[in-house]
């Protein structure tokens, strides 16, 4: 199953955010379908969009394995599946 | 459409920031298999029913929060009237199947179990007199179980003999738990009107018109609409007030219909309602009269009250009714005193009576809430206020309800602890001039002129 899912980063700018975060989901054979990603008064924020294909590894896994990124980088990461923007957003 | 980061930003705010969550994630079950005559064997299937049909609940739950990034606070269960099961049997004590219902609560990690009720609004059968007669014992003997009892409806109007006979029940559970602040009365509801698919507690239950096992969810709580109502102009009007509301509500109801649907799919049962109904909690921030002070009323309680509060349900009911197609159970704010941050100070300030508690009831679900009154009030005063909040909503066709706690042992200016999520409440002072011989007529209070509808 291809979940499509929302990633957000968000915290304190320094080198290879991007770099560790892209690591760790195409281990986690994630895909990216797109990035934004600005840089607000030294706070570093990203949203992606991306699919996660579960039958690889199973959502909590992705999610837990950013955790491990987060702590790393100090930064906060949430991984939610898609809908919830969605549903929330448009009638 | 692709989501923008603008919307994604907002919902991670609302969630990090406001408090967005769902209140509770309800499984209503039947239990009407599990009737037989003999109350142990009963005891035992209802326990075993609840075990297998709740086993992926909790699991189920944490799992959707976690993928989908909004928190679910309560996770709960309600079950048949549990007086329906009690007239198949003879027992004269219906305790065991409460605490076969508290038993079971814990072995699926749930904190509160509904159901452990009765509807009595136009005559008292007999295994609805033997459930009341238990009540304080098993309300006292029991964690988890919350009960409730419907004395009227629109239909019917008010059975008075049962609403004197609550009173008495009332009493008696608050001396049974008199250690413990009189807590048992803390998860018994008197109700006029009462729904079958209320997801929330003490008053839920899994009504007869309801399908085996069915999942119910309570929307996010106050801390959100709050945030939105505080973040408007001072001089914004009324009509962008409530439209900021309607707008927010949407987006909660559509993250409750989300949730309902994700948690009825995964635990293979269908989905039942999306409740409307702000339920504040003990925590800062998350409290229905801190809107109404946001919206620009000095203390909740005083000139203007009624007015907001009106306001707000009807917003929050407009802008849910878009966001799903399934609204249902309670839907109207909740004002209880004791969960209630702002509603204790406004208590403790004397801003807040419980005679505008009572006018505040006829528009919003359930209004006389979690009130402590002096442990030494009447029998029968309790009862009057009781038909007073079901003379509301027997003539305004709505739901309305009474949770009242007479804190034994304590009188105006102390106050009740019950921690957790039933919080504290300043005892309130009660109107001494009660209808003393008006309630001791007894009878049926007659269905209105409004009830002949066909």
């Amino acid at each position: 199953m291809r979940t499509p899912a929302v990633l957000s980063v968000l915290g304190e700018d320094r080198v290879g955010i991007v770099a560790a975060v892209s690591n760790a989901l195409a281990e986690s054979q994630v895909n990216i379908e797109d990035i934004r990603q600005t840089i607000l008064s030294g706070i570093f924020s990203m949203t992606m969009l991306v699919t996660v294909d579960e039958e690889t590894v199973p959502f909590e896994g992705v999610q837990a394995r950013l955790v491990e990124v987060a702590k790393a980088l100090d930064v906060q990461i949430t991984l939610q599946r898609e809908d919830v923007f969605r549903y929330m957003h448009r009638v | 459409m692709r989501i923008t980061p603008e919307e994604i930003a907002e919902t991670l705010t609302m969630v990090t920031q406001q408090n967005l969550d769902i209140r509770t994630v309800t499984l209503g079950l039947s239990l009407g298999d599990c009737a037989t005559d003999d109350i142990d064997v009963m005891s035992t299937r209802i326990y075993d029913k609840i075990c297998r049909c709740a086993e992926h609940l909790v699991p189920t739950a944490k799992s959707i929060a976690a993928e989908y990034g909004v928190p679910i606070v309560n996770t709960r269960i309600s079950v048949t009237p549990i007086a329906q099961l009690a007239s198949a049997c003879k027992a004269t004590n219906i305790t065991p199947l409460a605490v076969a219902l508290d038993r079971a609560a814990d072995t699926v990690g749930i904190d509160f179990i509904g159901g452990f009720s009765a509807l009595v609004h136009k005559g008292m059968g007999d295994g609805d007199r033997r459930l009341i007669d238990s009540i304080p014992e098993a309300l006292a003997s029991t964690r988890r179980v919350c009960s409730s009892v419907n004395v009227a409806s629109t239909r019917a109007g008010i059975n008075m003999d049962a609403v004197l006979r609550m009173a008495e029940v009332v009493k008696e559970t608050a001396q049974l738990t008199a250690d413990r602040d009189s807590i048992g009365c803390g998860k018994l509801v008197l109700f006029c009107n009462m729904v079958e698919d209320n997801p929330f507690m003490a008053g839920a239950m899994h009504g007869s018109g309801e399908a085996d096992a069915v999942i119910n969810v309570g929307i996010s709580g106050p801390g959100v609409v709050r945030a939105v109502v505080a973040s408007l102009s001072p001089q914004a009007d009324l009509t962008e007030v409530a439209e900021a509301i309607k707008a927010t509500s949407f987006k909660i109801t559509r993250a409750g219909e989300l949730i309902a649907r994700e948690a009825a799919r995964r635990l293979g049962v269908g989905m039942g309602i999306v409740d409307l109904s702000l339920a504040p909690t003990p925590a800062q921030g998350d409290s229905v009269a801190d809107i109404i002070e946001a919206m620009g009323v000095k203390r909740c309680g005083g000139p203007g009250t009624t007015a907001a509060l009106a306001l707000l349900n009807d917003a929050v009911k407009k802008g849910g009714a878009m966001g799903s197609s399934s609204v249902g159970g309670l839907s109207g704010a909740f004002i209880p005193v004791s969960e209630d941050q702002g509603m204790i100070r406004a208590a403790m300030t004397g801003a807040l009576t419980i005679e505008k508690l009572e006018a505040m009831t006829a528009v919003c679900s359930v209004g006389l809430d979690m009130i402590a009154i002096p442990g030494d009030t009447a029998t029968e005063t309790i009862a009057a206020i009781v038909a007073d909040a079901c003379a509301i909503g027997v003539i305004n066709s709505k739901t309305t309800a009474a949770r009242l706690i007479p804190a034994v042992g304590k009188s105006v200016g102390e106050s009740v602890e019950f921690g957790g999520l039933l919080g504290t409440a300043p005892v309130m002072s009660v109107n001494e001039w009660a209808g003393t011989g008006f309630v001791r007529r007894g009878g049926r209070f007659p269905a209105p002129l409004n009830s002949l509808r066909n």
